[in-house]
């Protein structure tokens, strides 16, 4: 017998008592739909010690000091308008290596959750592979308004579970010394975060 | 002819090398252990206490929660076959591991099928159940554990002492001192600043990240619809481990299943909160097979049962399966906040701990576990998943072997406790005979007990005083009134 059939049987007999189906009452919260959702990811966000920008407008000034960014190969061209330094595309795939010598990546994202403070990658638009955002020590990424929701449950609703998905809240952090929160262990260890109004 | 197969209990790093009283004896007497323990059980429980508070469908979540697994541990077979069929679809290998020898065994001959010779560690408490590790040096595969807190107790030679911050019981000085001896990249004036120790841990695992090309990892959710592995950290060792080498191998409890994607929106809400008293913790990875272009292309899950099915076979004790390994009951235990996670033997300690490892050995492997306990509930209240652990401990005290002389005693006691009549007789009789006793005690010491009985009574009052019977009962009390 091969293990995956013995786990099973193993399994079946252990339920010999045929236990009755279980009910989900699912009597949380669904959508959060308060007007000020932007305003609560902004508190969240800075509570975790991620940076908030408003604005395209900020980007240059953002990225004065970076001289090798990292962008997704279909970054959007009006985020680099103003930026001196040198633009590394993700196309042919930068290495381990390349990404560990960029100064900063910019990325945007597919949905960010106000009442967490979390932002959600899914490899989709402007957001590149998964090492990307996770090997330089710095992540600007631009949220839209549009793209932020009250609660998770409404994140994942937005989210094709088949695609690689990174939710990012803060900057990376631990709390195995003592129990204190300290940003910055091997993920990026800056987080910012760029709010661009999705009205025209 | 088709017997059933019958559920079999598991081995690895679960049960108890010495009884639990005295295991936990030198931990009580090491004073520095009790402070770092206080301080760090008391600030995580202070932190989850405001992030639940803050979210008012936190009772609606818990029991959505309970319900979800519940469901699951009466799903498991279907389930399984079905997670098995989704991530194969996406491209990941599933592979079967009857007890924690054969799971080992699995994860060597891949690695050694990828012609590695190390493998970077994402935490993973499955995977130190089976004492992967221990097996992997055996074939002469370097393990190298990623997250800061197993980091400082691999380069300590020690064993975790709790699930979620396996180093909960060093202080900063005391990993410092680690570093210095262990670490040879650590810088010479390093201090015992949290944020210094943890750049030197940055430095440390860089390169060794940057050129890893087998990674093993555990995962906090497997989910059946569509075959998604999910991994819930904090550092971003994680996220290294899952994306940058070529090779994936992920060890999974069998219980480890929840239904549908969807269900991640309740337990997404309940674990971080629970365990490290964040809003949401900084990385959740999920992947699902194997995605061209990004990340690892060789995938596998190894699916473990280790005596689960054993747990599963008990109604009674099955709920332990529902744990999520958030680790909050430890933090609100008394007697987890006295005597340490070493203590208790096992890699899972604590209340959850004392129920779930006895029950994945059998119970008399590790009879002792079910009696870490003072019974108050304070798990129970702060489960994410409403575990009743009081019950199952109960439950499970009930199963333990009892020396003669104990089951003797209690049958008399049963006998003279059925009946109103022998029981006020019985009272009248301890409270005429020990009256002379009770007087002498009160004079001498202020307190009607006693500190010590004879044998073989005296492992009882080992750890407590005997209350003498009161003078008056209540009963007779009122009755005068």
């Amino acid at each position: 017998m091969t293990a995956r059939d013995e786990i099973l049987a193993r399994l079946r007999t252990a339920l010999a008592d045929t236990p009755p189906a279980v009910p989900v009452p699912r009597r949380y919260r669904r959508v959060d739909d308060r007007p000020d959702l932007v305003e609560v990811l902004v508190d969240r966000l800075t509570d975790y010690r991620a940076v908030v920008h408003h604005g395209l407008d900020a980007l240059p000034g953002l990225l004065g000091d970076v001289d090798r960014l990292a962008v997704p190969t279909d970054v959007p061209a009006d985020w680099l308008t103003g930026y001196a330094g040198q633009v590394h595309r993700d196309a042919p795939p930068l290495s381990p290596a390349d990404l560990d010598g960029m100064d900063a990546v910019l990325t945007g994202c597919a949905v960010a959750i106000a009442d967490t403070g979390t932002i959600i990658l899914d490899a989709g638009p402007a957001q590149g592979r998964r090492a990307l955002t996770l090997v330089p020590d710095r992540h600007l990424c631009v949220v839209r308004t549009d793209q932020v929701v009250g609660l998770l449950p409404e994140a994942l609703t937005r989210l094709d579970p088949r695609a690689p998905l990174t939710l990012i809240s803060g900057p990376s952090a631990t709390s195995d010394i003592e129990l204190n929160r300290v940003e910055g262990v091997h993920g990026p260890r800056r987080l910012e975060v760029v709010l661009v109004s999705s009205a025209r | 002819m088709n017997r059933p197969v019958a559920p079999a209990t598991g081995g690895g790093r679960i049960r108890t090398p010495l009884p639990f009283p005295t295991a936990a004896r030198p931990a009580v007497a090491d004073r520095q252990l009790r402070a770092n323990l206080h301080r760090a059980t008391r600030t995580i429980r202070d932190k989850r206490a405001r992030v639940v508070d803050e979210v008012p469908d936190w009772e609606a979540l818990r029991d959505a929660g309970s319900a979800i697994k519940a469901d699951v541990q009466r799903r498991l077979p279907e389930l399984l076959e079905q997670f098995e069929a989704s991530a194969t679809a996406a491209g990941a290998t599933v592979h079967w591991a009857r007890d924690a020898a054969e799971a080992c065994r699995i994860v060597v001959d891949l690695t050694r099928a990828a012609g590695a010779d190390e493998v970077v560690k994402v935490k993973s408490m499955a995977t130190q159940e089976i004492e992967l590790n221990e097996a992997l040096e055996a074939a002469g595969i370097a393990a190298y554990e990623t997250d800061l807190a197993e980091l400082i107790v691999q380069l300590g030679e020690d064993t975790p002492s709790h699930i979620l911050v396996p180093a909960i019981h060093y202080n900063r000085a005391q990993i410092r001192e680690i570093f210095q001896r262990r670490m040879p990249d650590a810088p010479a004036d390093l201090t015992d600043e949290p944020s210094a120790l943890a750049e030197a841990a940055r430095v440390h695992l860089r390169r060794r990240f940057l050129s890893a090309r087998v990674a093993v990892s555990g995962a906090n959710f497997a989910i059946a619809d569509t075959g998604t592995l999910v991994v819930v950290e904090s550092e971003g060792n994680g996220r290294m481990c899952l994306t940058l080498p070529e090779t994936l191998i992920s060890v999974v409890g069998v219980e480890k299943l929840l239904p549908t994607f969807g269900d991640l929106e309740v337990f997404l809400q309940l674990l971080p909160r629970s365990s490290t008293g964040e809003r949401m913790n900084p990385y959740t990875s999920m992947w699902t097979g194997v995605t061209p272009g990004d990340g690892p292309r060789s995938v596998h899950v190894v699916l473990v049962d280790n005596g689960r099915s054993a747990v599963l076979a008990d109604p009674v004790g099955r709920p332990a399966l529902s744990c999520i390994r958030c680790s909050a009951c430890l933090n609100v235990c008394p007697v987890y906040e006295r005597a340490g996670g070493h203590a208790y033997g096992s890699v899972y300690p604590g209340p959850i701990g004392a129920i779930l490892s006895p029950q994945l050995t059998g119970v008399a492997d590790n009879a002792s576990l079910p009696y870490a306990s003072t019974l108050c509930g304070a798990c129970y209240d702060v489960c994410p998943v409403k575990i009743d652990i009081p019950e199952i401990l109960v439950h499970l005290r009930q199963q333990a072997p009892h020396p003669p002389v104990e089951r003797a005693a209690m049958r008399v006691l049963s006998w003279v406790m059925r009946s109103p009549r022998r029981w006020a007789a019985a009272l009248r009789l301890m409270r005429v005979g020990a009256a002379p006793l009770g007087a002498y005690r009160e004079r001498r010491t202020g307190a009607r007990t006693l500190r010590r009985l004879p044998w073989p009574m005296s492992g009882w009052t080992r750890s407590r005083d005997l209350p003498l019977p009161a003078p008056q009962t209540f009963r007779d009390w009122w009755g005068k009134q």
